[in-house]
């Protein structure tokens, strides 16, 4: 990687850990932990469950709103406040720009990710007493939770270059939630005919099936996650990350910076 | 070899809810400016100024036409390496301190880590403000962030300088300050380019100067030029309150401020003015011939009206 990248992508890290919207979120998000402890007391016999279920789902939501929130005004923020210019006027390509700020939200993202699986697995600890083999799979969820992050970054990173801040959230938050469903679109695809079937199962290959991404139920259960989902699932994500970074790429490169 | 070649670099953009009507904010322009020169780029507000600059920069494309920085393409990374731009009313992250600021530029132009702290300590203090490197820039003024742009323009010692506006936001002092500033970058032999709707800033600085109107050039030339011609008049001045009635005879235009009075006549009159001054005894000051003005070429090349909106000297 470039030192321009590194550079660009520390700056973009700085500006959203300096950012109060985002430490809100992380005692938010720790809050919620607290609360699933609070549930998992009252809750007799699935503690564990619970605590693994609500405080997943929150590291997730969380990390998703930081990552559209910051994500949409990566690109369009900076050609409205001109902060551009003086970048780009410095050997710097636009590609750089864009990698350099994908980087920098994605590793805000890993960081924040970080800090609420250390409340997450405090949580499991405090109400298990101890951790148990099968908890190791919360890990395999975290980490394709940070997939799914990386795929939304790149989303909000691509509608960023072309189009409004509030455009962009919607586009992004529209595609969050559609993806969120992509096996169900797939199988109503698949109950269709025609031209219906044809257009219904583009549309279900082309958002990011972000629910092959969801193991937060079955390892809530203790089940197992395999090794082979765990390959696909980040070639999956990795190859929709760099499409959707490269729309973006290609999209800055020819933009009219007025 | 021309430090800036601008070969019919032209831009039309297309406006409208269809994109369909096309408006050009720069028509075809040729200029080339040389090597240490300090360049004026004049025109009223709206006249393409802003344009061509972003252009230079490579923020927006030409419709046609092409510029060559330093012998390069405009987006030619090795050429923005030597080049430092600051933009009209800039704003930087706010959220950083102008040292931090500073140090990131300084990373992307590539400025070596061991120099970059010495190189930011020599900019802040260049610029009049080496007590506020570790105040985060959203507490600055307008005119304390118009000094770091101008800092972040000059941090990497380039041989080229692009200045939209420089003295936007900035007090008289500050006006003078980066006046200073641009005539030491060029003492170390730096081209410097700057667009400006002061005339007076221009004719005070400017080597040479580019006039554009409308997305159009209108006129160019050395200032020393531009400004020599004479209008076969000359400008009295003496000491005193009174006008010789034989001076007011000879058809001199008298003006008379708190104790000295100033006279425009013709050339040809001039001596017969003078004597008249002796024999009232009144205490000659200066007598200069009247020079076509910066001013003057400036509303010379555009419509009289708007000239008279579009300027301030």
């Amino acid at each position: 990687m470039s030192g321009r990248i590194v550079h660009i992508a520390s700056n973009t890290f700085r500006e959203a850990v300096r950012d109060r919207v985002l430490y809100n979120l992380i005692a938010f998000a720790l809050l919620m932990s607290g609360a699933a402890i609070l549930v998992g007391q009252i809750s007799i016999e699935i503690e564990r469950l619970v605590v693994v279920n609500l405080g997943l789902t929150a590291v997730s939501l969380f990390g998703m709103v930081i990552a559209i929130f910051i994500g949409i005004g990566l690109v369009s923020k900076e050609i409205e406040r001109r902060t551009l210019y003086t970048v780009l006027s410095r050997p710097v390509r636009r590609w750089e720009f864009i990698v350099g700020k994908f980087f920098g939200l994605a590793g805000t993202l890993v960081v924040n990710a970080f800090f609420m699986a250390i409340g997450v697995f405090g949580a499991l600890l405090y109400v298990s007493r101890h951790f148990q083999k099968a908890d190791g799979w919360v890990l395999v969820a975290l980490y394709f939770i940070i997939l799914q992050f990386l795929i939304i970054t790149a989303l909000a990173l691509l509608f960023s270059s072309f189009s409004s801040p509030l455009l962009s959230a919607v586009f992004a938050f529209g595609l969050f939630v559609i993806g969120s469903f992509a096996e169900d679109l797939r199988g109503f695809a698949a109950l269709t005919h025609g031209v219906m079937r044809s257009l219904a199962t583009g549309a279900a290959y082309l958002v990011p099936n972000f629910s092959a991404l969801n193991v937060i139920s079955s390892v809530a259960h203790q089940q197992p996650v395999s090794g082979q989902l765990i390959l696909y699932n980040t070639i999956y994500a990795l190859i929709y990350a760099t499409m959707a970074l490269s729309g973006a790429v290609l999209i800055f490169e020819h933009r009219n910076l007025k | 070899m021309a430090a800036i070649e601008i070969l019919g670099l032209e831009k039309t953009y297309s406006v409208g809810f269809w994109r369909k009507k096309p408006k050009c904010a720069l028509k075809p322009l040729h200029l080339s400016v040389e090597e240490g020169e300090i360049f004026g780029f004049l025109g009223p507000n709206g006249a393409g100024k802003t344009t061509t600059l972003k252009l230079l920069m490579g923020l927006v494309f030409p419709t046609s036409g092409s510029a060559r920085i330093l012998g390069m393409e405009v987006d030619d990374p090795r050429m923005k390496a030597q080049i430092g731009f600051l933009p009209e009313q800039p704003y930087f992250y706010d959220y950083l301190t102008a040292r931090e600021l500073l140090n990131y530029y300084g990373q992307l132009s590539g400025v070596a880590a061991k120099e970059r702290a010495r190189k930011i300590d020599e900019v802040l203090q260049r610029v009049g403000l080496p007590d506020v490197g570790g105040v985060q820039l959203r507490k600055f003024s307008k005119g304390m962030l118009q000094r770091v742009g101008i800092a972040q323009a000059i941090l990497h010692d380039p041989k080229l300088v692009f200045f939209d506006e420089p003295m936007s936001g900035l007090d008289p002092m500050g006006r003078r300050e980066v006046r200073d500033l641009m005539e030491q970058l060029k003492q170390e032999g730096k081209t410097v380019f700057f667009s400006t709707h002061i005339l007076s800033d221009a004719e005070a600085l400017c080597d040479r100067v580019a006039i554009i109107h409308q997305g159009e050039l209108r006129g160019v030339g050395a200032v020393a030029d531009l400004t020599s011609s004479v209008h076969g008049k000359v400008e009295i001045v003496w000491q005193g309150t009174t006008v010789p009635s034989s001076l007011r005879a000879l058809g001199a235009e008298c003006h008379v401020t708190g104790d000295t009075v100033r006279a425009v006549l013709s050339e040809a009159n001039q001596d017969s003015a003078i004597e008249a001054l002796r024999r009232e005894r009144l205490r000659l000051i200066s007598v200069i011939p009247v020079r076509t003005s910066l001013e003057d070429y400036f509303v010379q090349k555009l419509q009289p009206a708007e000239a008279v909106a579009g300027v301030r000297s």
